[in-house]
């Protein structure tokens, strides 16, 4: 395995029924980089990251072979209990699902479950996480009101804080600002950019000009298949694939 | 143009329909307070059958407002301890279990379908088969089992609109299923499980039938769990029987003090739920 790499999957085949949604994945994802998985729609991008925290456990008669590496561990057979192995990675889903709770809550819900219940420490990290992805100032005189009354540009900055506050090592984004505003998408774009330097981010997206803006490594995938992977550099100028080729001058589109 | 008319005219059935709905409701509630009104007062509600109550003289129906609350109350408290749990179990570990899951929502449709005077019957069985007599205890078991279905049913009901992604998000944040079905899950659902608890309540405090054999009857008000309990609908049933005038009219009163117990309920659950309700996603 490369020095750097964080999460690497080998041979990763799954099954929905008889369709066979992901084939033979093999693909190394750097460590401390935003990784872009590109794609059109339908092409398997959203079950190959439920895969990586195992949200695909959820699936009606689903089969998959293969392994998801992530520090050595095989998350697919692993030993170790798979909710610990999902408060390793926080995830943004395409729209924001905040708890059914209030917006301080939202934040302090992973702490509480991991048994933190000190009063003053929990608001010191709530203010803290809240402040990391921009929000604080629009929420600090409502932190006790519904999370369901923000918007949904700040219902997705607030599920981002929630899963930062458990401590991943990995970010998860599943096409995070496809219900966003240009000036939301942004805020969250340049949040990655910054949070990179800690974290492992994942991200889903379609659109190419995101890609091309923030991605430091691509995974392109077509049809369940990853056809091409690289630096972001060498695959958005050097494509090596005809597929690849025809996808970025717009042809699926 | 046509669109016009068919809009028009499905508008005009569904108010002919809701109307027709709400003058049924409305005659009935009309013709029992009418009735009722005039024989309820103060003695009916603080006072136990005396002697002579069922021929016309002096006494109440305490006996089986307190039994009917006792019973229902009991009934509701078992059949949500039981029936929510499961029905959370149902829509958090069983998600990916179609197959299985389908069957347990056939079964429990079936076994909602069948008469509470069956329920009764069972109940009777199953209390020759314990060694126990007719008491308070056997009513409420009979009751739980009787509205068991009725329960969970609902609860599934509610609890399968609750987003899959809201799931997805509890469990990423690294939280066990069953944190997810009580901290998440259970709250995103919370009025509507509330309505599931009061329909039940509804059902456990109406049926005559299902505390015929077990519950029993008797004018004295049940002190232990061991001892028989009236309930409304019982006394309702009987002073419906009597061939006096005055007795009839008192069934109406008990009619109109068991209407008044379920509204003052739903009224008070309605708000507790609200609470969490402003929360929901
Ligand atoms: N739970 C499921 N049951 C059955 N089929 C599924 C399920 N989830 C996904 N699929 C199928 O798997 C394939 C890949 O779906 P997926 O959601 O991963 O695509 P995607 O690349 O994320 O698409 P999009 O860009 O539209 O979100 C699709 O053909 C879809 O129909
Ligand atoms: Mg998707």
């Amino acid at each position: 395995m490369n020095e750097n790499t964080k999460i690497k999957v080998e041979h990763l085949d799954l099954y929905i029924g008889k369709q066979h949604i992901l084939k033979d994945i093999n693909i190394e994802i750097p460590e401390n980089k935003l990784t872009i998985i590109l794609g059109p729609s339908g092409c398997g991008k959203t079950t190959l990251l439920k895969c990586m925290n195992r949200l695909t456990d959820l699936y009606h008669d689903v089969k998959i072979n293969g392994s998801i590496f992530i520090d050595n561990e095989d998350v697919l057979h692993t030993k170790t209990d798979v909710t610990e192995i999902r408060k390793k990675m926080g995830l943004l889903s395409q729209r924001p699902f905040p708890l059914p709770m209030n917006i301080y809550n939202n934040v302090a819900y992973g702490l509480k479950i991991s048994g933190r219940r000190n009063k003053k420490a929990l608001d010191a990290r709530v203010e803290n996480y809240l402040k990391q992805v921009n929000l604080w100032d629009e929420v600090f005189d409502r932190l006790h009101e519904p999370a369901s009354k923000l918007s949904i540009g700040q219902q997705q900055r607030l599920c981002l804080a929630r899963g930062l506050a458990v401590d991943p090592e990995i970010i998860l984004a599943d096409e995070p600002t496809s219900a966003l505003d240009p000036i939301s998408s942004e805020t969250i774009e340049r949040k990655f950019e910054e949070l990179k330097q800690q974290y492992t981010i994942v991200m889903v997206t379609h659109i190419l000009r995101q890609a091309r803006r923030i991605a430091d490594y691509v995974i392109f995938m077509y049809m369940g298949e990853v056809i091409e992977q690289g630096p972001a550099k060498e695959f958005f100028e050097n494509p090596k694939m005809e597929r690849t080729k025809a996808y970025l001058q717009g042809a699926f589109n | 143009m046509l669109k016009k008319i068919e809009e028009i005219f499905f508008r005009s059935l569904m108010l002919i329909s809701n109307l027709l709905i709400v003058s049924v409701l409305v005659i009935i509630l009309y013709s029992i307070f009418r009735k009722g009104l005039g024989a309820l007062n103060w003695e009916m509600l603080t006072q136990r059958p005396h002697g002579g109550y069922y021929y016309g003289k002096e006494g109440g129906v305490l006996n089986a407002i307190v039994g009917s609350l006792y019973l229902s109350f009991g009934a509701t408290l078992l059949a949500t301890v039981i029936g929510v749990p499961v029905a959370l179990f149902m829509n958090v570990y069983l998600v990916k279990r179609r197959k299985i899951l389908n069957f347990i929502r056939f079964l429990l449709d079936l076994i909602w379908g069948v008469p509470s005077i069956v329920y009764g019957a069972f109940g009777f069985g199953l209390m020759v088969f314990l060694g126990i007599k007719t008491s308070l205890l056997a009513g409420i078991i009979t009751v739980t089992l009787f509205i068991l279905p009725i329960m969970i049913r609902a609860c599934d009901e509610i609890l399968k609109t609750s987003p899959l992604g809201l799931l997805e998000a509890a469990l990423s944040l690294g939280s066990t299923k069953t944190e997810t079905s009580f901290r998440v899950v259970l709250i995103q659902s919370f009025s509507g499980i509330v309505t599931a608890i009061l329909l039940s309540f509804g059902r456990a405090i109406g049926d005559a039938a299902s505390v015929l054999f077990t519950a029993g009857y008797t004018d004295s008000i049940p002190t232990s769990l061991n001892e028989p309990a009236a309930t409304l609908p019982l006394s309702i049933f009987f002073q419906l029987s009597s061939p006096v005038p005055e007795v009839q009219n008192r069934a109406y009163a008990s009619a109109v003090i068991l209407i008044i117990i379920i509204l003052v309920i739903s009224l008070l659950s309605r708000a507790l739920s609200k609470k969490y309700h402003k929360n929901r996603i």
